[in-house]
């Protein structure tokens, strides 16, 4: 078994537990996913499949090891958990159950260009008043001694469209039948978007 | 491949009546007090209804010992026990949002009789 899988991000809505509380929640298809390669602490798992024209060659080669016959559209490595899985078996949405922690990748969706008030959340200047800084950076450092820019210093530049990875997201609802993971929360990306779900330990950002 | 849409669609309550603003509705609310439930009855004017879908709610105007007061509910919630339709009333707006600034015969709405 594998501590995660690959999805794909539907959307959100929300569901209503027990209590009559709305829980925010973000729908991912979750797998099923094929083991595509055991190493000795990781294993390889694919999700979709290539149309036999897109496939390259090495790897349909590559999926063929697996005894599967077509390529899969993303390819991911997991840690493993537990006892291997075969190569070429499947894994589905039911190593994970209500409640647990887990953490979600993505690309993150890209904002282009932005300022540091958009991007890094700056207070920016006051709006009137005979001022004339809105929403520039302010200074960026000291002068003559260092005679530089600190490495790091938050500027503008392009936002988003980046690896993130969000944690500490809890599981609502499981359902196998459709492989459907149900997270509470927001995560990386936009609809579509490929996404991995591994389990962690640790807290949930939303008690 | 299944959409959100649809997925949500499924925790949509069947026992809601129809209901618009102007209406005179009875929600019946589920109360905790320790480990007992009960309903309590919370009976007003529908004043707007908006969202759509699992997201859709209402919000119910009432006169509480000579206070206005305006409960928003889920409408799809299950903190909800009933729903019932007490009064239609003819309006001809979608939200009743000028019945704050008014008490007494200027609050009133007329009832809408089938033709």
């Amino acid at each position: 078994m594998t501590n995660g899988l690959i999805g794909r991000k539907l959307g959100m809505t929300r569901v209503f537990v027990e209590d009559g509380t709305a829980v925010p929640v973000t729908i991912i298809q979750a797998g099923p996913c094929k083991v595509v390669q055991v190493r000795e602490q990781a294993v390889q798992l694919g999700f979709g499949a290539r149309r036999k024209i897109a496939a390259k060659k090495p790897e349909l080669g590559h999926a063929a090891k697996a005894g599967l016959t077509e390529a899969p559209h993303v390819v991911r490595s997991f840690t493993l958990v537990g006892d291997a899985p075969a190569p070429g078996s499947e894994i589905t949405v039911g190593i994970f159950a209500p409640g647990e922690l887990v953490k979600v990748t993505g690309q993150s969706k890209g904002r282009g260009f932005q300022g540091v008030v958009h991007r890094y959340g700056t207070g920016g200047g006051p709006g009137s008043h005979g001022n004339t800084r809105h929403r520039k950076p302010g200074s960026i450092g000291a002068g003559t001694d260092p005679s530089r820019v600190i490495k790091g210093k938050r500027m503008p530049g392009h936002m988003g469209d980046r690896r993130h990875t969000e944690l500490g997201l809890k599981v609502v609802r499981v359902d196998a039948e459709r492989n459907l993971l149900f997270i509470r929360g927001a995560i990386p990306g936009s609809k579509n978007g490929i996404v991995t779900v591994a389990k962690q330990g640790g807290k949930s950002r939303h008690d | 491949m299944e959409r959100v849409g649809a997925i949500a669609r499924e925790g949509l309550r069947t026992d809601i009546p129809l209901f618009a603003a102007g209406d005179t509705v009875r929600v019946m609310v589920r109360v905790r007090e320790g480990d007992k439930e009960r309903l309590q009855a919370f009976e007003g004017v529908c004043v707007s209804r908006r969202g759509g879908g699992i997201d859709e709610t209402f919000t119910v105007r009432k006169l509480s010992a000579g206070v206005g007061v305006e409960r928003i509910f889920p409408l799809h919630g299950p903190s909800i026990g009933q729903i019932e339709l007490v009064r239609r009333g003819r309006v001809r707006r979608a939200k009743l949002y000028y019945l704050r600034a008014l008490s007494g015969k200027g609050a009133r709405i007329r009832e809408k009789k089938d033709q």
